[in-house]
């Protein structure tokens, strides 16, 4: 056992309520410069709707992630004989077409345009060249469906649904659409960080947490290539890729990322997992529908006493341990098995999981007047608008019934609770539900607390990152207590 | 340890040398401050903010987190903000940044050539705007450019001489602002509003302007909008969202509605587009759009027969009891063998109360035990009588104290069954139907034949109980309103899912004692019909006990504003600590005549549907007919509702008139006015807006965008009062020889104001197109308060940084134009001028029962009484010289009359002279005040004055109060006595407001405020005619409208509308029902031009359409579009979306002219507009009533709504994009 100790996250997508204040506050304080504009570290996206950049989960487009070829991993974009030539030449890039040209508008002109014959305008001009530009994409450009019929009609994970469910998903009857916010999952075999010639790409031993050195980086992009989940940028004023540092230096002061800070919608969960580093690549090489189980089962008990043994003999400091107890990412994706990882068959095992959204209930429509599908106070989630399929295209590495479990498990607790609170349905049907949805009524009561209560405190268990001992290695920390912050500041140099 | 491998590719780093560039990162999030503020207008979230500044300038914001925690079992309010407000900082060095005073160049040319010529800047300012083409020149001009930076000095000068100017030649009452939603930034609001009233100018409302005030919410509670704290959401276990997106517009807040599903409750959400809130639901009814109203009748119906009639539970009749109007009596009149629901029965016209104070206005119920009718305490007579201790809700009699067991029906004992006729607007007919009365003896010895309120809804909601006479013979029979049959054919939505919706709806109050909770907005609100629909579901909540209980009620959000230390802040605003009146001014009625909007319709009658005109008789008395001109003048003669100017005379000048004639006592100027306007030598201003001397002429935006956002009718704006190009292709005379009261011109004036002043941070539309636009402090740049109804605590905004380049607070511009106006007022009003004041019959004052009938003075059919039968008039004296002294003064007038609001009152004295010594003090004449120098003076004297801050202060107000209401309410208060807020305690963290009289919810312990939980608990009454929640309306203007009892009134069809009586059709086109809706990229259009949100949305505020309407006319995503009627046009991307049903369209509220607006080939390639550009307002006539208890004006609380819904537009491809 390789225990290693890794910051991780549940984005619980039945409460995002898909406002992206998160992309803001990211934006404001990382990816605010030249160079960085078109930059989304955290992003948002409708679903069902092609994304940003557009239609990222198209690997056969982008090719990104892994691919199992003969019993062995390979980065699909890139293989041993290939690496060299793509260094040069990498074909998968998404291009600004794909991104959109950022742009602001010519607001000088309302203060500044002579006295004229009409009322003068403020014309978009592109933030790359500063000419004026039509403006046509944008990053969250199909955002609520718009222009469903060319965007969310192309979402690639609709792939599964027959030409008459897509259309269906169209018509009022069955019409929906849900929030998918994204950032950098902090891969435990991230394809970012294998892909790099350069060697830029890492993970922080501490807390798993991706990095691209900015020192090191030549601006290869085979990162951005590489993963597919298109969450490294290459940053065209420095000449450097960038991607999401999951606010780094803020964790390291105790607070949560900013994205996670700010989500109003509070469904952000932020802790530690403990992991068998030694068993990801036998892992990573199991087929589709054993993933899942696969990666729960990489993730180990922190309060197992072998594995608080072993992760002491790796180096994982005591507090840190604690603090993986107390990690609600733990409850949700090991224990009540709610939160699932975005499309797990690329292999890169994200370390960022989503509770699947439920959803109104299904119409029908007769004589021009709309009834629902169902009659009862709380609908079958078979008859809920999001399809099954479709959740399990994104979530559930194609498979229904880690949805389904995930889904059935938070209608019976609502059944629960409604039993608990109004009494319109009795205890007995809502034990029904709990059993058959594998849930006691202690975890079920657990699960409402952390994720209708849960305070700032409940959702974020932010490790010890124990500075103090890391700039130890360098220097002693006395010394930098007093010298900290003298010294000059200089930009990245481009390039080499 | 150094480099781990946990596989061969993947690098884990933990050499700390190899990672020494991770300081790259650090660097960046280092800063130097944090400091609290949030977001000034608009907007109310209230939320509280954490903004970072690094080297002196400001970074970015993070949301604060450390509110504190509410009662167990209720989630944190924890973060509160949303992708609008973090991306503030944005604005404050960005390009749109207003960073020096700016005035239109051909403005100031000519005013530096006329202060060449004269010494005096007032004189120069006359040869400006008495020169026709002068004036025109930047009139023409205006919103085209040719802006010039000015110096401060330069730009006070002009405005005070302007003000000057109007004064002298025209009266105060020329002079107007406009500021939006004072309680996000009630300090600045408070500048302007202060500085108005000193000089004798005019406030503008803003809530009914909008069409966010909710007239059903006065109507049944005679309260303006009081909601619960969104932390109350989670308290309902059935919420039921119609016309609003929480996601979209109460983001901060929309988790509790999620997290309240994960805790068992129940989600319907209502709305014709798959809207982002649908996705929370549990069922998403596609109800078609406005049609609301019928669902809810129909969900009444359902209600009233299963689980009143049938099942009788008990929680849902005691509740009617004890909390409703339902046992009151109501008078039936027979008229050709029907009758007539009429007037509620007055408790003076039996033997034993005949000779009581206020019969008039004491109202009966029918005692069970006694079997006679018997007078209940709490009605607005004994509200405003000399007896005091009888204003509550116990069930006991007002005139010998016995009990009193209400009777709710008469179905059971009666006199007889009468037919009673009642409105069936949605087939145009009427249908009668059995009630069962009682005949009752008055004192005069006639019989009286009445019903209770509960068997008349009973009736009108079509609920048989074995009654024969036309009632649907069940809920399939869909040609009676309003079974679920009957509902059908208008919402859409089936019987069956109605009548489960109903059955959910009223099992689940049954079991919480009525957790059901409504939360509704501006996609109902903003209907013709908006307080139909809201009364309809109001109904619904109070059939089964839902208002006035954690977890149930109404939640209307939508502009609505909660000013939470309302009796100090009113004071200060509107310079009460000075003066005793007011000129507030409710701003649909005065854009709708000054604008001259009214012009472009003819009757009423054309769209709004009234009951026949043979019914109620048709007497010069009945109202329900004629054009809206015609009621507006009439509601201004009669008191009920304000307008400035007031008269054709300067006001001034009328008392110099009247004092001419002999007048020495104020009481004599009045009798002098009163007399002139009998004669109509005198004329109100609204008999004649179009002539020059009653137009407004200089006008003040702040913290507005008064021109685009909220100017409904904008390119009437444009040409009536700007005088500059419009794309309207209209008819100005259409209202020829409709009108009877107002004196018509056959051309309508052009150019009404003189001057426009825009105080703003941004160059927005309404800045593009003002004369003069001064650099406004931003929200990080000032102190301020902010409160909000969405939760329960009082917020600051801070300096982070000083004001930027030449900008400063909005307190420090008004007190600088005031500072400038009181020197040159040393030379033009050396002395006090008298002044003389109009104002309406106000709300939460004796005038309540000042109009028991509609009665005109005009035509001898009452006395001319100021204050009773007309508007109240009072004089004032005014000194101008020393007006910027009482600016910047706490004057005395509060000290000797003490505050109060919502009709409580408390004393100050004591507190005000201990502000004398502890707080900063300013002295002029000899005299020492509290000071109201600088913006933080301000925060704080009015949070020391509060009751909702200063626990003291709640007490006493609480202590008045039980004596006018006689049941014990201090309990509320002793706990609190000792706290008092200052401002620093605000910047340190948020705070809670406390108990208060002045509201109508409960917030000790952790609790979550819901509204009238003070009036269920403590028994206070509702500020109505019974002190009930009414169900039953019987203003006369009601029961000739028809709107006495709850009905469904189709929406007004696109051709009698008047939208597209000249808009041709050129290519493929589309006529689509037109909503502007509250967006997610901006609120109103603040935020939605800044580079973050046009980057998320579309760089534009397209125009949402259904893919198969797009298809038609071959529109495609993003293709430029030109929409268009006879009020404007608007050129904007299309948004082309399954989410949108066919037949409707959205553009989000609200876009700016000012970024990304081409041109329109159809209006002769000329600059579009934006949203407003395709609205033109109407006022609805039976929301002008006055003086009769709940139905009489308070500003922004009662009067017309500006209603923009029913609007239709055609759409068709832009053929040739041209900037």
């Amino acid at each position: 056992m390789n225990v290693r100790s890794q910051v991780s996250m549940v984005f619980h997508l039945d409460k995002c309520i898909g406002c992206h204040t998160c992309s803001i506050a990211c934006k404001n304080i990382w990816t605010d410069r030249r160079g960085t504009e078109y930059m989304w570290w955290n992003n948002v996206e409708t679903k069902p709707g092609t994304g940003f950049p557009t239609r990222w989960e198209d690997q056969d487009r982008y090719r990104g992630g892994w691919e199992k070829k003969k019993g062995e991993l390979e980065l699909k974009s890139q293989n041993k004989g290939k690496a060299l030539f793509n260094i040069f030449h990498n074909p998968n890039q998404p291009t600004m077409d794909d991104y959109y040209e950022p742009w602001t508008y010519d607001y000088q002109n309302l203060f500044n345009a002579p006295e004229g014959a009409d009322q003068p305008t403020a014309k978009p001009i592109s933030m790359v060249t500063g000419e004026y530009i039509n403006v046509e994409a944008g990053p969250n450009w199909d955002d609520d469906l718009g222009g469903s019929p060319v965007y969310a009609k192309n979402d690639p994970n609709l792939d599964r649904l027959t030409p008459e469910q897509r259309e269906q998903l169209f018509a009022t009857e069955r019409l929906v659409f849900f929030y998918f916010p994204r950032i950098c999952n902090h891969c435990l075999n991230p394809a970012c960080v294998a892909a790099c010639p350069s060697g830029a790409l890492y993970k922080r031993g501490e807390d798993g947490i991706v990095l691209i050195d900015q020192k090191r980086c030549r601006g290869w992009r085979a990162c951005v290539a590489a993963c597919p989940y298109k969450k490294t940028y290459f940053n065209w004023s420095t000449g450097k890729s960038e991607k999401c540092i999951l606010c780094f230096p803020r964790l390291e002061t105790g607070q949560a990322p900013a994205c996670f800070h700010s989500c109003v919608g509070r469904i952000r969960y932020l802790g530690v997992l403990l992991y068998d580093a030694s068993r990801i690549e036998e892992v990573a090489k199991l087929p589709d529908d054993q993933l899942i189980a696969g990666q729960r089962s990489l993730i180990l008990d922190p309060h197992d006493a072998h594995v608080i043994a072993a992760a002491r003999a790796s180096g994982v400091h005591d507090s840190v341990i604690e603090s993986a107890q107390r990690s609600p990412v733990y409850q949700f994706v090991k224990v009540w098995k709610l939160a699932l990882p975005p499309h797990l068959e690329y292999r890169t095992f994200p370390m960022l999981f989503y509770v699947p959204p439920m959803s109104p209930v299904m119409a029908s429509k007769d004589g021009g007047v709309i009834d629902h599908v169902s009659g009862d106070l709380f609908h079958d989630i078979e008859e809920s608008r999001v399809p099954v399929a479709y959740l399990a295209k994104l979530l559930g590495a194609g498979q229904e019934n880690k949805v389904r479990y995930a889904l059935r498990k938070q209608k019976a607790v609502r059944w629960y609770r409604r039993a608990l609170t109004v009494g319109d349905v009795t205890m007995e049907t809502a034990s029904r539900m709990l059993a058959e949805a594998d849930c006691s009524p202690e975890e079920a009561d657990a699960i409402y607390q952390l994720t209708s209560l849960c305070t700032f405190e409940d959702r974020f268990v932010i490790p010890p990152m124990h500075r103090e001992e890391a700039l130890q290695m360098m220097e002693d920390p006395l010394e930098h207590k007093a010298s900290a912050g003298f010294g000059f500041v200089s930009a990245p140099q481009r390039g080499l | 340890m150094k480099t781990r491998d946990a596989i061969s590719w993947i690098r884990d780093e933990v050499d700390p040398k190899l990672r020494s560039w991770e300081e790259f990162y650090r660097n960046r999030w280092q800063h130097d401050k944090i400091v609290r503020s949030t977001h000034g207008v608009n907007c109310t979230g209230g939320c509280t903010w954490q903004i970072h500044v690094k080297d002196g300038i400001v970074t970015w914001e993070m949301q604060g987190l450390d509110y504190p925690m509410l009662e167990n079992g209720l989630p944190p309010y924890e973060p509160r903000g949303c992708q609008r407000g973090i991306s503030y900082s944005w604005y404050l060095y960005s390009p749109l940044r207003v960073k020096y005073p700016y005035v239109r160049g051909a403005l100031l040319d000519l005013w530096k050539q006329a202060r060449a010529q004269h010494e005096d800047p007032v004189e120069a300012w006359k040869s400006l705007v008495e020169n026709p083409e002068s004036r025109q020149r930047w009139q023409r001009a205006r919103g085209k450019g040719g802006f010039r930076r000015a110096g401060w000095d330069t730009m006070l000068e002009l405005i005070a001489a302007a003000n000057i100017y109007t004064i002298k030649k025209y009266g105060p009452d020329r002079i107007a602002g406009f500021s939006p939603i004072p309680a996000m930034s009630m300090i600045s609001y408070a500048s302007g509003a202060r500085m108005l009233q000193l000089m004798g100018g005019v406030s503008l409302s803003f809530y009914d302007w909008y069409c966010d005030l909710p007239s059903a919410s006065p109507e049944t509670w005679g309260e303006q909008t009081d909601v619960q704290e969104s932390a109350d959401w989670y308290n309902a276990k059935m919420l039921a969202v119609m016309g609003s997106n929480l996601n979209m517009t109460r983001t901060p807040d929309c988790h509790f509605a999620a997290e309240a599903r994960h805790n068992g409750s129940k989600m319907w959400v209502f709305a014709p587009d798959f809207s982002q809130v649908a996705k929370y639901a549990d069922e998403w009814v596609a109800i078609n759009a406005g049609q609301d109203g019928a669902w809810w009748m129909a969900v009444n119906h359902v209600l009233l027969k299963e689980f009143h009639h049938e099942k009788k539970v008990p929680y849902f009749l005691n509740y009617a009891k004890q909390y409703t109007d339902s046992p009151y009596l109501v008078e039936l009149h027979e008229h050709e063998g029907r009758w007539q629901a009429g007037k509620l029965l007055r408790a003076n016209r039996l033997p034993g109360y005949e000779t009581i104070e206020n019969g008039e206005w004491k109202f009966l119920i029918w005692d069970a035990a006694e079997k006679r009718p018997k007078m209940p305490m709490g009605s607005v007579g004994f509200r405003w009588g000399k007896e005091k201790g009888k204003w509550n809700l116990l069930m006991k009699d007002g005139l010998d104290g016995s009990s009193i067991d209400p009777i709710l029906t008469f179905l059971e004992k009666n006199d007889g069954i009468v037919p009673v006729a009642l409105n069936d607007f949605g087939e145009g007919r009427v249908v009668t139907r059995s009630v069962p009365v009682r005949r009752i003896q008055t004192a005069r010895g006639e019989t009286v034949t009445v019903a209770t309120v509960y068997d008349l809804l009973m009736a009108q909601y079509g609920v048989a109980r074995g009654l024969q006479a036309e009632y649907p013979a069940s809920y399939d029979d869909e040609n009676h309103p309003y079974t679920p049959a009957w509902s059908e054919k208008y919402t859409g939505m089936s019987r069956e899912m109605l009548i489960r919706f109903a059955r959910e709806w009223a099992t689940t109050a049954e079991l919480t004692d009525g957790k059901c909770t409504v939360i509704i907005g501006a996609g109902i609100n903003h209907w013709y019909h908006g307080n139909l629909m809201y009364r309809a579901a109001i109904h619904a909540l109070m059939f089964c006990g839902c208002i006035g209980v954690n977890g149930g009620g109404l939640a209307h959000y939508v502009g609505q504003e909660k000013l939470a230390p309302g009796e100090s802040w009113a004071a200060i605003a509107f310079a009460r600590d000075w003066f005793p009146a007011v000129r507030l001014q409710n701003a649909p009625s005065w854009h709708y005549v000054h604008t001259d909007q009214w012009r472009y319709e003819r009757d009423f009658t054309d769209y709004h549907t009234v009951p026949p005109a043979d019914g109620n008789g048709s007497s010069s008395a009945h109202l329900a007919h004629g054009h809206t001109m015609d009621t507006q003048v009439r509601a201004v003669r009669s008191g009920w509702l304000p307008f400035y100017p007031q008269f054709q005379k300067n006001s001034l000048a009328v008392v110099k008139e009247a004092e001419g004639a002999g007048a020495k006592q104020d009481e004599a100027v009045v009798s002098y006015a009163v007399q002139q306007l009998k004669e109509r030598k005198l004329r109100f201003s609204v008999e004649d807006p179009d002539a020059p001397e009653n137009w407004p002429r200089v006008w003040y935006i702040w913290r507005g965008n008064a021109l685009m956002a909220s100017a409904k009718g904008h390119e009437y704006f444009l040409k009536h009062y700007l005088g500059t190009h419009t794309n309207t292709i209209s008819d100005e005379t259409l209202a020829e020889g409709s009108t009877r009261a107002v004196e018509w011109h056959k051309h309508a004036p052009q150019g009404k104001m003189d001057l426009v002043i825009d105080l703003n941070f941004r160059m927005d539309t309404s800045a593009l197109y003002s004369d003069i636009v001064l650099p406004a402090a931003t929200w990080y740049e000032k102190a301020d308060l902010n409160s909000t109804d969405m939760h329960s605590f009082i917020h600051p905004l801070s300096q982070a940084v000083p004001p930027s380049w030449e900008s400063k607070s909005d307190w420090q511009i008004f007190r600088a134009i005031a500072k400038k106006f009181s020197e040159l007022a040393e030379k033009h009003f050396p002395e006090p001028v008298k002044d003389l004041v109009a104002s309406p019959l106000a709300h939460d004052t004796a005038a309540e029962i000042a109009q028991p009938e509609i009665k005109d003075w005009m035509n001898g059919e009452v006395q001319a009484i100021p204050g009773k039968t007309m508007p109240g008039l009072k004089v004032v004296s005014r000194d101008y010289k020393n007006l910027y002294q009482q600016f910047i003064s706490f004057g005395p007038l509060v000290r000797a009359n003490g505050l109060g609001a919502h009709g409580t009152h408390y004393r100050i004295d004591d507190e005000y002279d201990s502000a004398l010594k502890t707080c900063p003090t300013v002295s002029w004449e000899g005299k020492k005040y509290p000071s109201l120098l600088e913006d933080e003076h301000a925060c704080n004297l009015i949070l020391r004055f509060a009751t909702v801050t200063n626990g003291e202060l709640a007490y006493r107000s609480y202590k008045e109060m039980e004596e006018t209401a006689g049941v014990p309410l201090v309990h509320l208060a002793e706990k609190n006595r000792g706290v008092r807020l200052s401002y620093k305690d605000l910047q340190a963290h948020p705070h809670r407001l406390l108990n208060s009289p002045m509201w109508s919810g409960l917030t000790e312990n952790g609790r979550a405020y819901s509204p009238f939980t003070y009036n269920v608990e403590a028994m206070m009454p509702w500020r109505t005619l019974t002190g009930r929640q009414h169900f039953y309306l019987d203003h006369p203007l009601y029961i000739q409208f028809g709107e006495h009892l709850p009905v469904y009134k189709p929406k007004p069809l696109p051709t009698q509308y008047a939208d597209l009586k000249f808009s041709k059709e050129v290519g493929p086109t589309k006529m689509l029902n037109y909503l502007t809706p509250h967006g997610k990229w901006h609120i109103h259009s603040t935020y939605g031009d800044n580079q973050r949100m046009t980057t998320l949305s579309r760089g534009v505020e397209p125009f949402w359409m259904n893919d198969h309407d797009a298809a038609d006319i071959g529109i495609g995503d993003n293709d430029w579009v030109e929409v268009h009627n006879d009020n404007g046009v608007v050129v904007t991307r299309a948004a082309v979306s399954a989410r949108i049903p066919r037949g409707i369209c959205i553009q989000y509220h609200s876009p700016e002219r000012t970024y990304s607006v081409p041109t329109s080939p159809l209006r002769g390639h000329r600059r579009a507009g934006g949203h407003n550009s395709l609205t033109r307002t109407r006022l609805k006539p039976n929301l002008m009533a006055g003086g009769y208890g709940q139905f009489t004006f308070h500003f922004n609380y009662w009067g017309p709504t500006g209603c923009n819904r029913d609007t239709h537009v055609l759409v068709r491809k832009l053929p040739e994009l041209k900037w």
